[in-house]
């Protein structure tokens, strides 16, 4: 059932302002979802005023000059910063992206930071991902064969097969996609999600894989596959400009096609 | 050290787009279109009922809140019409390329609106409204 009131104990206080430091010229407000485990306390939202000049373009670069020069203890993921690790996922101006790829001057007024939405919160910025990561490893993401391999070569596809997955795989697993999904929000303990499900028509149509029977049995589901309403937060919210709703359209078409 | 349950992190504030605002409209018509259809049945009622019932229920309809309430229930209607069909095309698997389903989102805004008066316009006469 859905629900829109958090939770008490998630109930986000008025946190503590950083001024600027003296002579700054280039000045944005960061306003930044806080939380310690260890003070016993409800979550805050800090805010801190930034100097832009000598900063970086990104988000993740004020993030990381905060950390360097305001507040040690802001804590967040982040590795890459180029995109495809997709550590430092969150809920950017309102929408999951990636700090590193979102550009603080494509944001108007002040920059709202959260962790990426309806997830249980380790510390400010990082969510717990386990069930997450659970759900990606129930769809069995690697190739699953009965004929024997040939004895002197890979498996081969044509390069119109290899194409096919080319795209879905791509996925860098941030969930972007999965967290901005009110579908998932509500029932994450039972669908799998936009990345999930992905990750499943991925291995789908993957003309070497032998198990595409099973796999559609797995997922013809009321909660693990169609609790998908095409409500399509997933491809808006995808930093790599995949599309899981169509993914999960076509899952949908397989397993109706196959009652024929 | 104090450990205790994790928060939840807010999901409130994710910003309004095309995709979630047409989804939770869609679903907020249709509820409205199911407590509309309790207006037609007591219409429905009133023709069987005779000119007199007939009569009574034209001026209770009539009332302006009741009018108001009757255009609500015609946008609904042709809200979840028009946005049924576009759920259609994505369940055949079109209209998934991000421009297309922006577009498709406005398209089937504008057309509820634009249908929803004509329905009104042609039941007004016959719902009490016009006489």
């Amino acid at each position: 059932m859905a629900q829109f009131k958090l939770p008490e104990n998630s109930r986000v206080r008025p946190g503590k302002d950083h001024a600027a430091p003296s002579g700054a010229r280039n000045v944005r407000t960061f306003r930044i979802y806080r939380f310690d485990p260890d003070s016993g306390e409800n979550p805050r939202v800090d805010s801190y005023q930034v100097d832009m000049d000598g900063c970086g373009p990104m988000v993740l670069d004020a993030l990381i000059r905060i950390k360097n020069e305001v507040d040690s203890t802001l804590t967040f993921r982040r590795s890459c910063r180029e995109g495809i690790c997709g550590s430092c996922a969150m809920n950017i101006d309102g929408v999951n992206t990636l700090a590193c790829t979102k550009a603080t001057a494509d944001i108007r007024g002040e920059v709202k930071i959260y962790p990426l939405p309806h997830m249980p919160v380790i510390k400010d910025l990082v969510p717990d991902l386990t069930n997450f990561y659970a759900q990606y490893a129930s769809v069995k993401p690697w190739l699953q064969t009965r004929t024997p391999a040939p004895p002197d070569s890979e498996r081969l596809q044509s390069k119109e097969d290899q194409e096919k997955i080319d795209r879905p795989s791509a996925c860098i697993l941030c969930a972007c996609c999965s967290t901005s999904c009110p579908s998932y929000w509500w029932n994450s303990d039972r669908y799998l999600g936009p990345a999930a499900l992905l990750a499943a028509y991925r291995w789908i149509i993957d003309t070497r894989d032998e198990a595409t029977g099973e796999r559609l049995d797995e997922l013809e589901d009321p909660f693990r596959l169609y609790r998908c309403h095409t409500i399509m937060n997933c491809a808006e919210a995808c930093p790599k400009d995949l599309n899981p709703a169509r993914a999960i359209a076509e899952i949908k078409k397989l397993i109706a096609e196959r009652q024929h | 050290m104090a450990q205790r349950e994790r928060p939840l992190s807010p999901f409130l504030h994710y910003r309004w787009q095309y995709t979630n605002t047409l989804s939770i409209l869609h679903r907020i018509t249709g509820v409205l279109l199911s407590l509309g259809f309790f207006i037609l049945v007591y219409w429905l009622a009133a023709v069987a009922g005779g000119p007199e019932r007939y009569a009574e229920a034209r001026s209770c309809l009539g009332s302006p809140l009741l009018q108001l309430v009757m255009f609500g229930a015609a946008f609904a209607f042709c809200y979840h019409l028009c946005n049924g069909i576009r759920h259609l095309f994505f369940d055949m698997g079109y209209g998934f390329e991000l421009k297309t389903a922006r577009a498709s989102g406005w398209y089937t805004a504008g057309a509820a609106v634009v249908l929803a008066l004509v329905v009104w316009i042609v039941l007004r006469g016959s719902l009490g409204g016009g006489a």
